[in-house]
């Protein structure tokens, strides 16, 4: 009897010991996002203003700003989700639908193997095809290195959206006489597009943040760039450039900048969160 | 006896596996057929070939031949899109689309063509859904999510969807299995009301049910075909020892 008690209460502090020891570590893991966030708030803030958000950079002391930087990232971001998004969700369809096999097989090794990538390589990769042919870096050529970059993740999740839609559904339209594609086409896909349009958004989350792509593709630009074949300027890069810079003022922009691109990232996951939450 | 489907020495595999052992059977037009026998007996499995829903599994493979309204529908060049619309299908889990109540009884008239215009849409839905006797529950939200409906009212609207293509046989997999007595009883009501227009095809693990709705019972063990014989016959005075153990509950 007293033996089973100590087994028991061993038992009982054993599990104890464990719990506390996981929340402290889940406690500790949050604490350092919420401590680099308030930071980055703190340390930024201050030197957000209109001029900063629409003004190009200026030489130091006179104030200028990001406007341009915002507009690159836009742009760069637009044309990389217009290549990516297309081909990737298209891809990620095939891979449900179509590639149980050795086709099917390799295409899912090789999207593996480009998500775990270092992206610099693919700016690497980029500038060889695409920069050097041009003469020039440029904006088009940031976009599609960004679009390699989102195109794996967005198949990836795609399919995996597309693996959940119940094969019941998939027997359901095709016991109707349905021919396989009009099936993937308006079953299937609508199904999972709650989850694909969430993959899509983080995606775009993801290459948002991107640096290295970018550093030898776009390079950067110190003007308002609206043509793809220019050089383009983008937030990463320019924060970059003001933080590797010896002035205070520059780093003070490159907190501010910082701020706002996980402004823009908090924001985008947070409609996740809302998109996803309405499903259940 | 007129048949509508008559199967010919089949043999059913999932690679290696052999599921279906020689069967040879007749599905008379206009009648309800049962399937019984214990779970993993190939009753589903032989439904399925009857579709050919089982040429979605890579590794399935069917030797001998189905023949319906005087075709072998594993001949080389069938059109299996075509059977499909002629062979409906009612699963065991009610699974209807993500859709509007309309939109999933529409989806089978329209990827078909089969309507002419909006109005002759509309006429279509209503009709199966009253074949389907669920069109006055339904008739004021068909706007409304599919996923709202009961289980009981989702399977009807499953079969609804299978009605309004126009099939010929009605191929059904346990279609009440998932349901309560009262849900249950409108689908075998059903089933007994559709056999005027239809061929029926139902799975059944409820030997009463079989009884109820069935002009005819296939028992079958370890994927072969033991006993086919008028319903009637089968559950009174069936030909084999192993059947009448089965109805009898000695086993199974």
């Amino acid at each position: 009897m007293t033996e089973a008690a100590t087994v028991h209460s061993k038992r009982r502090i054993t599990n104890l010991v464990m719990t506390s020891l996981t929340a402290i570590c889940a406690v500790f893991a949050t604490t350092v996002l919420l401590i680099i966030l308030g930071f980055i708030a703190y340390q930024g803030i201050s030197s957000i203003s209109w001029e900063f958000l629409t003004d190009t950079p200026k030489p130091v002391g006179e104030g200028g700003g990001i406007g341009n930087a915002i507009v690159g990232s836009a742009m760069m971001t637009l044309l990389a989700a217009i290549i990516g998004l297309p081909v990737g969700i298209a891809a990620g369809v095939y891979l449900a639908e179509f590639g149980k096999n050795w086709y099917g097989n390799t295409i899912r090794f090789i999207a593996d193997t480009l998500i775990g990538v270092p992206s610099i390589i693919i700016g690497i990769f980029i500038y060889t095809v695409v920069v050097m042919p041009m003469g020039r870096q440029s904006g088009l050529a940031g976009g599609l290195a960004l679009a390699i970059i989102m195109i794996p993740i967005v198949a990836r999740t795609t399919e995996e959206m597309i693996n959940l839609v119940p094969n019941s559904m998939r027997e359901g339209a095709l016991a109707l006489g349905a021919p396989q594609w009009r099936v993937s086409w308006n079953i299937v896909l609508p199904a999972a597009m709650s989850g694909i349009a969430t993959g899509a958004m983080l995606a775009i989350a993801r290459i948002t943040g991107e640096t290295a792509p970018l550093l030898f593709t776009a390079l950067n630009s110190r003007f308002y760039n609206f043509y793809y074949d220019q050089p383009m300027s983008s937030l990463t890069v320019q924060i970059y450039n003001f933080a590797t810079g010896p002035f205070e003022v520059e780093h003070a922009m490159a907190w501010a900048a910082t701020l706002l691109l996980v402004g823009f990232i908090l924001f985008i996951n947070i409609i996740v969160r809302y998109l996803t939450r309405k499903k259940h | 006896m007129q048949s509508k489907i008559s199967i010919k020495d089949l043999d059913f595999f999932y690679g290696k596996e052999q599921a279906l052992f020689n069967i040879s059977l007749e599905i008379p037009e206009h009648e309800v057929v049962a399937f019984i026998g214990p779970s993993g007996c190939g009753k589903s499995t032989f439904l399925r070939t009857l579709n050919r829903m089982n040429d979605t599994i890579p590794i399935a493979s069917v030797s001998g031949q189905v023949i319906i309204d005087g075709k072998d529908i594993y001949a080389p060049g069938t059109d299996v899109v075509a059977l499909r619309r002629k062979v409906g299908m009612v699963f065991q889990k009610s699974n209807p689309f993500p859709k509007s109540i309309f939109e999933n009884v529409a989806y089978g008239i329209r990827i078909n063509g089969i309507h002419s215009d909006r109005e002759d849409m509309n006429r279509r839905v209503e009709k199966a859904l009253r074949d389907a006797a669920l069109w006055d529950e339904v008739k004021d939200r068909l706007t409304t999510s599919a996923f709202g409906l009961s289980g009981g009212q989702q399977q009807r609207l499953c079969i609804a969807r299978a009605l309004a293509v126009q099939p010929d046989v009605i191929l059904m997999d346990e279609p009440a299995s998932a349901l309560d007595p009262i849900a249950t009883q409108k689908i075998e009501e059903l089933v007994v009301e559709l056999k005027k227009d239809y061929t029926i095809v139902i799975v059944t693990h409820n030997m009463q049910q079989a009884a109820r709705v069935s002009d005819r019972t296939a028992f079958f063990m370890l994927g072969k075909l033991i006993e086919y014989n008028p319903t009637q016959k089968m559950f009174t005075n069936p030909d084999e020892k192993l059947t009448e153990d089965y109805i009898t509950g000695r086993f199974g």
